[in-house]
């Protein structure tokens, strides 16, 4: 079905239940029990799931197959994002016109910076890619401010002209987002004893596009464009003296993923009217890379698992505070409880960015195949351990 | 004239901090073929070495003076700090004033240690790995070393002075017959610049002058062969490091007057000490140095309000675009050997 | 007029004269080597005719176009594929794969955006690919991972991954470098088997002389980048340029 394997159906159809089970899924507390800030079933954080999500499986297109590794992909998504403010203030509040022209524009800035930066490999690749980045960061902050806006970022305003729509609406508000009618951040809550769980129509709309995303990515991974990315990766000398020009098929690689974080970007902006050029830096590019290494680089699942991973955790521990940890060891004697909290505390909170640097460095040192691998051995262990269980079982079975 | 000569000065402090960092990364790229990009960060802590030795001549304890009242009309409190008591008034003054040069000295051992640990402890299980692997993990580390300066100072920039006695300028203009305070060159900038030539000197001096430089750039132009000579090269590696670790603290320590410490300071300078070294050359040194000041002057330059007003925002990008040309015109860079990364 | 003609190519690199008036014509469907003490330009040479170095001048056709100034890509296409000294494989892909990619080149030229349909969708290609590699007796290692097989191994898949473009010349360098005796038999073999099977021409750059007299049907004695003498195996055997040449007897 879909043109796919067994196992890669298997996988897209896991991922789809998944994505639309979310707002089940990732609300198993009820509302008002102390886990409840466990929580991660919010529009605004399951939509940064699946945006980031497309964003990393771009990514991966790159990275995980070719091997080529890009500092400077925020860029594309920075200009996703401006492209689509644009569009909702020149021609409408609806989003499918502002997530084209953001995929566009992200692919031909992908295909122009892609075009210079793919004349070398290794190392000078990505710091070219980092130098265009920084240089976009560096032109949106100051002479391209018209286009822009600068430091405040882009936003929509009352005196939009909005050509296919209306500049305010009848109680002279500034229109929001809608996908031809429905608001994008219209929520539907239900609410089942102790529970809430929150529908929000701009998530469902954000998770169909990472499904066709994610469809199209295991695509492109199944396909002979996708067999020759990997080949570039192993052995371009090879490659080139079979006949095989590698620059093309790393160019088309580069612009792929360049499109997905335009998409990404302008869904960004589908949900949150606005662009600010930070989303550009060089930090929001080692963010990408950091989500697709420790979910697992060249593997399709790994980018969505990485994604998912770093937003929740960032979610979740900058949100703890010494209150909620002492809370959590009071069960300790009052001494050691504080002794506790005193060394949890740096890595929580605002420290949640020294937490991300130590698990990213030990993903690369005792994992480099990211969570996907971890998943991979320990699911080996128990399959060597339930092996060598059966094989006793056989052996004790002629004794009685 | 006079602006070119202006601008000229002026490009040379940031031009020696990139040049001092880009040579630490070069040290370091050449003799243990690692990319480094905590380094950025390696210069940052050197800052802060600054910053805590300020703080630490500045620790005072606090009397009561009976004598006097505060506004309250309560007694008075003093904070004096140690340095006054055991030296006092007036030498525990000049001792806290100068605590940006004398840092130079507290900073050396704690680089040296620094590097040493992180060499030891990380970066030498990441000889074999490829670049991709490097880069991520010293990526990771930079985060980690920034959280954690900024757990223990904060996110403000911490004002650290230089001495009274350096903090004026001096105006070149009259020393090159022109008219008075048409260029003005703080002393600072010039103890900078002066600094930073000294130190690069002195490293060169010691790769040039010492059997350990001689068997350290031996090992940069063929690792195996040096190997193969029974020369521990490892152990010497690990020095070099500690010693790129130094430079790139030293740098840290006396830009904190020109800039005051943040906890990011380190990746705002790696990321252009990085383009310093692949438009000097990946592995030469002498085209980190000669590129860090180029492109140091550079900047300056398309600083000028004329070039602005000609090509708005031009200064904000030169480095890149200058990078992004020299990369494909000559990817091997200024002085860069033939084959070192090229591709 | 030979399927490969090279006239009057020199190189320069720096001092070092690393070819001097080169002329070679090899004939189709045959064997030629090229052999020569170290240092005699035999890799210059065939880097000359891969495209991964241009001569200072003369002149390098190949079936009647000059390949000179083609990427190696290009001359790939043309017809000419190459054997390395360490075999060049795609270690990070299974051997299957392996195969599959010099099929694709072979079909859809050095570039073609095929990024929708499934590998396992491309019937014709994938029989293609096994049976050659049955023909090379790997068929049971269809799915191993290329980086883990054994040299010989290796060496054995670079030439299917060769042959199954169906090249008009296939260039081997010092095949059997390297190779412990009974590896380097087998390489033998299956060179001869292919020699027998197929209308191919090939040039072989190589130290063992064994290889050379079980092969080739011309040979070329390279020396200080100049071709001393080419003539048949026999003749080669006892001509006194090559002693001297080899052995430094006087003559």
């Amino acid at each position: 079905m879909l043109g796919l394997g067994k196992k890669d159906l298997s996988l897209l159809i896991l991922v789809a239940v998944l994505t639309m089970l979310a707002p089940f899924l990732l609300n198993p507390f009820p509302t008002d029990s102390g886990l409840a800030q466990f929580n991660a079933g919010y529009p605004d954080l399951m939509q940064r799931f699946v945006i980031f999500g497309i964003f990393a499986i771009g990514f991966n297109i790159l990275f995980g197959l070719t091997g080529y590794l890009s500092f400077g992909h925020a860029a594309f998504l920075g200009v996703g994002s401006y492209a689509a403010v644009w569009m909702f203030k020149l021609l409408s509040m609806n989003v499918v016109p502002a997530i084209i022209l953001s995929v566009i524009i992200a692919g031909v800035f992908a295909l122009a910076i892609g075009y210079i930066s793919l004349r070398r490999s290794g190392i000078y690749f990505s710091i070219l890619t980092l130098a265009f980045a920084q240089m976009s960061f560096a032109l949106a902050y100051s002479v391209l401010t018209p286009i822009t806006n600068g430091e405040t970022g882009l936003q929509i305003a009352l005196d939009d002209p909005r050509i296919l729509g209306v500049s305010q609406t009848e109680d002279g508000s500034i229109p929001v987002t809608h996908f031809f009618g429905i608001e994008m951040r219209a929520t539907e809550v239900l609410r089942l004893g102790g529970w809430e769980f929150q529908f929000s129509a701009g998530y469902y709309l954000c998770a169909l596009v990472m499904l066709v995303a994610f469809y199209l990515a295991i695509r492109i991974f199944r396909s002979p464009f996708g067999m020759m990315l990997r080949a570039v990766k192993s052995n371009q000398q090879r490659l080139y003296y079979t006949g095989l020009n590698a620059r093309p098929y790393t160019l088309a690689a580069f612009v792929i993923s360049g499109m997905y974080a335009g998409l990404a970007g302008g869904l960004l902006a589908s949900m949150d009217p606005l662009a600010g050029a930070e989303r550009m830096q060089w930090t929001a590019s080692g963010e990408v890379v950091l989500m697709t290494i420790l979910g697992g680089a060249g593997t399709l699942i790994g980018p969505v698992l990485g994604a998912g991973f770093i937003k929740y955790f960032e979610n979740i521990f900058s949100k703890l505070n010494d209150n909620v940890l002492h809370g959590w060891f009071a069960f300790l004697p009052d001494g050691l409880e504080d002794f506790v909290v005193t060394i949890v505390h740096p890595f929580v909170g605002k420290g949640w960015h020294l937490t991300l640097g130590l698990m990213f460095m030990a993903v690369v040192i005792f994992l480099p195949g990211g969570l996907v691998e971890g998943g991979q051995r320990i699911a080996r262990l128990f399959r060597r351990r339930k092996a060598s269980d059966e094989h006793r079982a056989a052996q004790e079975t002629p004794a009685e | 004239m006079d602006a070119i000569i202006l601008q000229t000065l002026n490009g040379l402090d940031k031009g020696s901090a990139y040049a001092l960092i880009a040579l630490g990364l070069t040290l370091i790229f050449g003799t243990l073929g690692v990319v480094n990009f905590a380094h950025g960060a390696l210069f940052m802590i050197g800052a802060f070495c600054a910053v805590t030795l300020q703080r630490i001549l500045g620790a005072s304890f606090t009397t009561i003076d009976e004598t006097r009242t505060d506004f309250l009309g309560n007694p008075m409190q003093v904070e004096t700090p140690y340095v006054h008591a055991w030296f006092g008034p007036e030498t525990g003054a000049s001792i806290i004033e100068w605590s940006v040069p004398l840092a130079i000295l507290f900073s050396i051992p704690v680089m040296l240690l620094i590097g040493l640990v992180m060499e030891r402890g990380l970066i030498k299980h990441f000889y074999k790995r490829p670049h991709a692997d490097q880069i991520l993990v010293t990526f990771g580390l930079a985060i980690v070393l920034q959280e954690i300066i900024k757990y223990f100072y904060g996110a403000n920039p911490i004002p650290t002075p230089a001495p009274d006695a350096l903090t004026g300028s001096y105006d070149f203009g009259l020393l090159l017959g022109m008219d008075p305070n048409v260029i003005i060159y703080p002393y600072w900038r010039l103890v900078y610049f002066a600094f930073a030539a000294l130190v690069i000197g002195g490293v060169f001096a010691f790769l040039q002058f010492t059997t350990f430089g001689m068997v350290v750039r031996a090992g940069m132009a063929d690792r195996e062969t040096v190997g193969l000579l029974g020369i521990n090269i490892d152990k010497r590696f690990t020095i070099m490091f500690g010693l790129a670790a130094a430079v790139a603290g030293l740098a840290g320590v006396m830009y904190a007057p020109i800039n005051s410490p943040n906890y990011h300071m380190g990746m705002d300078f790696l990321v252009l000490s990085f383009v310093v070294v692949v438009v000097g050359g990946m592995g030469s040194l002498p085209g980190a140095v000669l590129a860090g000041f180029l492109l140091g002057i550079l900047e300056s330059f398309a600083s000028m309000t004329q070039v602005i007003n000609l090509i708005p925002g031009i200064n904000q990008i030169i480095i890149y675009v200058v990078a992004i040309i020299v990369l494909l015109a000559r990817p091997r860079g200024l002085m860069g050997r033939r084959g070192v990364m090229e591709e | 007029m030979g399927i490969l003609d090279v006239r009057d190519v020199n190189k320069r690199f720096g001092g070092l004269q690393a070819l001097g008036n080169v002329n070679l014509s090899v004939a189709e469907n045959t064997v030629h080597a090229i052999i020569g003490p170290n240092g005699a330009g035999k890799s210059t040479l065939l880097n000359c005719l891969v495209g991964k170095l241009i001569p200072d001048t003369g002149s390098v056709m190949f079936d009647g176009q000059s390949v000179l100034g083609r990427k190696p890509y290009e001359i790939n296409q043309m017809g000419i594929s190459r054997v390395f000294q360490t075999p060049e494989i795609f270690g990070d892909l299974t051997v299957f794969e392996n195969m599959m990619i010099p099929l694709f080149a072979k079909r859809d030229g050095s570039f073609r955006m095929h990024a929708f349909e499934g590998v396992s969708h491309e019937r014709g290609l994938i029989a293609e690919a096994e049976k050659m590699l049955d023909e090379v007796n790997m068929l049971d290692k269809r799915d191993f991972h290329a980086g883990s097989l054994s040299r010989g191994d290796k060496r054995r898949l670079e030439m299917a991954m060769c042959l199954i473009q169906r090249p008009k010349l296939l260039l081997l360098d010092e095949p059997t470098a390297g190779m412990a005796r009974a590896d380097t038999n087998n390489t033998i073999e299956l060179l001869k088997t292919i020699k027998k099977s197929r209308d191919i021409t090939m040039c072989i750059i190589e130290h063992d002389m064994h290889v050379v007299f079980s092969l080739a049907d011309r040979i070329t004695v390279l020396a200080q980048g100049t071709p001393l003498v080419e003539d048949t195996p026999e003749k080669i055997k006892g001509h006194p340029k090559v002693k001297e040449a080899y052995l430094g007897e006087a003559a």
